[in-house]
Order: C-alpha cells, then sequence, then structure tokens
C-alpha cells in the first residue's frame, strides 16, 4: 500500500456534451514528491485534478487516488487530501483567518492556523472579508485551507497564477516544504519555470493527452545547446567546425549572424571563445540556451505555450 | 486516552514542544509540521464549528438583519399602534390588533430565516463554490445541512424571543398557558423544517441572482398573502381556501388559533405542515445541486 503511487490515472475520458475534455489521459504522481502537469489552458488540467478530486465522475478510464477511488470512496479519501481550487469556494463575508481557523476545526491534528498565516502573510489582512482581499491574497488563502488539515497529497490547482514575484516565491516555498515533510503536492500550472524549478515529475498534457512525461531533465535532456554570436560576415567556418567538439556544427545565418549546435555545454562555449581569440576574431552578444521545457513543448505540439 | 492513541501521538509532527525537538535534530520546524497527519475531527466538534460559523455570518450580514428583525420588528410595531388594516374582532384596541398580528409575525420570522434568508445564503454559497470546496473537505455533506439546520434554529430562536419581547411590551397577553406554548412549538417546528427545505430547494436549482429575486418576492407576497398581516377571510373564499394551504399561511392561522383564540392544537394544520415538510426535504433531497 505505501510504496503505490499517490495517483494513477490511466486512460482518463471525460466528455461534456459533444467536447471531450479529457481524451485517455495518463498520470502517475509519487508519494513525496511534486508533480507538476502542465499545458496551455483548455487541455483538460483542472478536468483531470477535479476528477482525482472526487468532484467529477470519469466517463472511462481508471482513477486511483491514495489507493482509493475517489469516486465512490470519497468520505475516505477527503479527510486524506487537501484541494485549492482555481478560484472561489470561500464565503465571500467570511475574515480570512476566520476561514483558515474554522478549516483547521474540521482535521484532526491541523497546523497552527496562527502560524500558517504569519507564514503565508495572512495575518495584516486576518479581519478582511473574503470577497475584499486581493487576487494573490485570496490564492494565498486558498493554499492555506489546502495544507491546514496536514494531508498525505494535495492538489493545487494553478497555485501561482496572479501572484507577484514575492508571494509566488513564498508559495513555491512552502510547496518545497511539504516534499521535505513527505506530502505528495500535484499541481497544474502553465507556468514554464515553475514546472522546471519545482516539480519532480512533469505530465506535458494537450488536447486533453498527456504528450509526454518525466523529470525535467529527463525531459529537456538528450537535446542539443544552441550558442549563438555575431561577428564580422563571412568568418571561416570550416576552420571553426574543425575547432569544434565532435558532433557540433556552425553555420552562418543571416550574414554575420552565427549559429553553433551541438551537445556539449560549457565545453562548447570554450571552444568557440578559444577559436576566436586564436582568428582574432571579437564575437559580439554571445549568448547560450539550454533547451527548457517550453522548447519541448513547441517540439511536440509545434505551438508555443501561452495562455 | 488509551496507550495506542498515545503512541500515535508521538509522530513527527507531535503539537507539544516540536519546535525544540526539531531544532536538536536540525530538521527545520516547518517539515516536521507539515509531517502528513491527516483526519477529520470528530463529527460533533465539525458540526458546532460550522454552524456557529454560518451563524456569526447570518448575524453579521446587513441585508440579512434587515429581513429577519427590522422588517418583522416594524411591522409588528406599525400596524400595532396604528389601525391601517382590517385585523377583524378587537381591531380598534392595540391590544386587539397586537393578539392578532404577534402570531402571523411569528410565522413571518419563520419565512424569513428558514425560507428567504437560507435560500439566498446557500445559493451564493453555491454559485461562489462555497459548497463545492466544503465537499472536499471531511465534512459529510449531511453534517454540513445538519448544521445549516443549527444555524436557522439559533437565528430562529433569537428573533421569537426578540418578536415576543417587543409584542409584549405592546401588550400581548397570548391565551392558552403553558399548553398553548406547547402548541405553538409543535405547529413550529414541522413550518420551520418545511420552509427550511423550500429555501435549500430554491437555492439547490435556481441561479443565485433567481433565487435572490424569488426568495424575495415571494416573502413580500407572503407578507399580505400569508395571514400575517391581512386575515385570509379579507380575500375572497376561492383564493382563501388556496392560500390557507401554504405553509406560512397554515403556521399564521393555526398559530393564531392557539394564541389569540386559546383554541386546542389544530391537529389538520399540524398534519398540513407535517406534509409539507416530509415532502419538500424529500424533493430537496432529490433536486439539490450541489455546483
Amino acid at each position: 500500500m505505501r510504496s503505490e503511487p499517490a495517483v494513477v490515472v490511466a486512460g482518463l475520458v471525460k466528455r461534456y456534451g459533444d467536447t471531450t475534455a479529457v481524451d485517455g489521459l495518463d498520470l502517475t504522481a509519487a508519494r513525496g514528491a511534486v508533480t507538476a502537469v502542465l499545458g496551455p489552458n483548455g487541455a483538460g488540467k483542472t478536468t483531470t485534478v477535479e476528477t482525482c478530486e472526487g468532484f467529477r465522475t470519469a466517463d472511462a478510464g481508471e482513477v486511483r487516488v491514495l489507493g482509493l477511488d475517489p469516486a465512490r470512496d470519497g468520505a475516505a479519501l477527503r479527510p486524506r487530501i487537501g484541494v485549492m481550487l482555481q478560484s472561489g469556494g470561500v464565503y465571500p463575508t467570511v475574515r480570512a483567518m476566520e476561514m483558515l481557523r474554522h478549516t483547521a476545526r474540521l482535521h484532526a491534528h491541523p497546523l497552527d492556523p496562527e502560524e500558517l498565516g504569519e507564514r503565508l502573510g495572512l495575518h495584516a489582512c486576518g479581519r478582511t472579508p473574503y470577497r475584499r482581499l486581493s487576487g494573490g491574497q485570496q490564492q494565498r488563502l486558498a493554499l492555506a485551507l489546502a495544507v491546514v488539515g496536514r494531508p498525505e497529497l494535495v492538489f493545487l490547482d494553478e497555485p501561482t497564477a496572479g501572484l507577484d514575484p514575492q508571494a509566488r516565491h513564498a508559495t513555491w516555498e512552502l510547496i518545497r516544504s511539504l516534499r521535505a515533510a513527505g506530502v505528495a503536492v500535484v499541481l497544474t500550472t502553465h507556468l514554464m519555470d515553475e514546472a522546471e524549478d519545482l516539480a519532480d515529475h512533469v505530465a506535458v498534457v494537450d488536447g486533453g493527452r498527456a504528450i509526454a512525461a518525466g523529470s525535467p531533465a529527463e525531459l529537456c535532456g538528450g537535446r542539443d545547446d544552441v550558442l549563438r554570436f555575431v561577428g564580422e560576415p563571412g568568418l571561416d567556418l570550416a576552420s571553426l567546425n574543425a575547432a569544434l567538439p565532435a558532433g557540433a556544427a556552425a553555420e552562418e545565418s543571416p550574414a554575420g549572424h552565427y549559429r553553433v549546435t551541438g551537445a556539449g555545454g560549457p565545453a562548447l562555449l570554450a571552444a568557440v571563445t578559444a577559436w576566436c581569440a586564436a582568428h582574432d576574431v571579437l564575437a559580439d552578444r554571445i549568448t547560450t540556451r539550454r533547451h527548457s521545457l517550453e522548447d519541448i513543448f513547441l517540439d511536440l505540439t509545434g505551438r508555443e505555450l501561452r495562455p | 486516552m488509551t496507550a495506542p492513541d498515545h503512541r500515535a501521538d508521538a509522530g513527527p509532527g507531535r503539537a507539544p514542544g516540536p519546535a525544540t525537538q526539531n531544532r536538536s535534530d536540525e530538521v527545520p520546524a516547518t517539515e516536521a509540521e507539515f509531517a502528513p497527519r491527516p483526519g477529520p475531527a470528530p463529527l460533533p466538534r465539525m458540526i458546532a464549528a460550522q454552524a456557529a460559523l454560518e451563524t456569526r455570518m447570518l448575524l453579521r450580514h446587513g441585508e440579512q438583519l434587515l429581513l429577519t428583525v427590522v422588517i418583522p420588528t416594524l411591522l409588528l410595531v406599525l400596524f400595532s399602534a396604528v389601525d391601517i388594516i382590517d385585523t377583524g374582532d378587537g381591531g380598534d384596541t392595540v391590544a386587539g390588533r397586537v393578539a392578532f398580528l404577534a402570531p402571523g409575525i411569528l410565522s413571518l420570522a419563520v419565512l424569513s430565516t428558514a425560507f428567504t434568508g437560507q435560500a439566498i445564503s446557500t445559493g451564493f454559497e453555491r454559485r461562489y463554490g462555497v459548497l463545492k470546496r466544503l465537499g472536499a473537505s471531511p465534512l459529510p455533506r449531511w453534517a454540513l445541512l445538519t448544521a445549516k439546520s443549527c444555524s436557522v434554529a439559533v437565528t430562529l430562536l433569537l428573533q421569537l424571543v426578540l418578536l415576543c419581547a417587543v409584542a409584549l411590551a405592546l401588550g400581548w397577553s397570548p391565551t392558552g398557558g403553558a399548553a398553548g406554548l406547547c402548541a405553538a412549538l409543535l405547529l413550529l417546528v414541522p413550518a420551520t423544517v418545511a420552509l427550511s427545505a423550500l429555501g435549500l430547494l430554491m437555492a439547490g436549482t435556481l441561479r443565485a441572482e433567481a433565487t435572490l429575486a424569488a426568495a424575495n418576492l415571494v416573502f413580500v407576497l407572503l407578507i399580505f398573502g400569508g395571514g400575517v398581516v391581512v386575515p385570509l377571510e379579507n380575500f375572497p373564499d376561492a383564493v382563501a381556501r388556496g392560500l390557507e394551504l401554504l405553509p406560512v399561511a397554515a403556521l399564521s392561522e393555526g398559530l393564531r388559533e392557539v394564541l389569540q383564540q386559546g383554541a386546542p392544537l389544530p391537529w389538520g394544520t399540524v398534519a398540513l405542515l407535517v406534509g409539507w415538510a416530509v415532502a419538500a426535504t424529500a424533493a430537496a433531497a432529490r433536486f439539490f445541486r450541489w455546483e
């Protein structure tokens, strides 16, 4: 039981009328790890997560959460999971800390709501009614409500959407603390850097299917780095190519703009700059770029991942 | 506390003194603190917490107070002090008018809290995803409804105490003594259940704005058509026969029989109200949509 993953979704299908929101999606989330479900808006992320939370029933496929079927064993499952909805879910007139204290009271061994509120910066607005909180404050309260019951597994739907950088950082820190404490975290996001920096495992979702899955390094690995620089037109490419590590190649396009592709990272950069020094070439605007999840998504779908 | 419980308590997130313990282990306090330890609170504690929260919010809500306190009190004072409408026998004195009005206003109080107030707040809770979010909490749905009923009961009790005090101050002297009080309770309870279920039925099936409009409209119409301030016999016979089947009118007339005329408990009216309660609860259970 304990070694079973926190979430296993296999071949999930969910239709709303004629629209197929989720179309045979697979997803596995390990215990004690952060799993990011990454994809553009409308990819089926929220539907998938809400099926795991027991809000929706699958039209086909299998969903196991902590070894339980969320549609059938909801009563046993709910006390063990924490849920952060994308928006709303709180009485408009309730005060921020009042809601947090109340939610703590629904659990047997909750976190101290005062400390949690302090950590997420909710004390300053503790007496403010929910409807007058800023979007970021509402997000942070929703996050606090999801974790206050000390769940084994938390689902966070777009936890940092609309947050300023400082609040986003606080949220990421909290998610890292949860993982360190052994809590499984499943979050949806359309932010590349969020998935890349935070997640142990990323499922890239598009059109209701998982089109790739793995650790960020696995997803990005095995692809060439790209180095670009600007120099005087007509440099001796044959000489440059001879100086590069095996498998790397340089090209000029357009005139004066050079692009070197190949594995090698720092060695590639060193080879290029050494060649430039030897041939008295002043390379201008050298940039290097490793492949990011953004490139992976572009490769997989032919589209930019932008909301 | 039994021994196994105590052992279970000695987990990494044990509440007393985790900070010192963690400092010596060089584990950041927060990490030990977040260590999973899920579980629902005992049901009575959850229900009490939920009922307390809902009651606090209800009493804090200005529009709700207008509905539950200001309007019934104003109607009681205004129509008692001034001879505006024909309240039947004894309508030419303040005491006579209070004797007629007080039962009707108590009935209106039930309508305002159990039906209108509850329909509007629950409708908006549904619209804002509060009910959905609570659906993912350890609080079972039946426990949520129990808590809502407790909240309605507490609010209604406060309201009845206030309105009776005002009525007594205006010279109300209800007939029937202790037996009359018991009879009044036997009428109030099924009427409250019926109106509460009807409010939930409306909130759980209509959009929040439609619920807001409809629940207020029903409230206003029944002030006049529910036997609250206008005697049903002032309406044409056919209309009166229809109106007296409504739970609010049945309650007004029933309370009046007991508290104004000193009649024994009208079992027919009790049966009618129980019928409404059973039917409305069944319909609410069948048609209520949480999202």
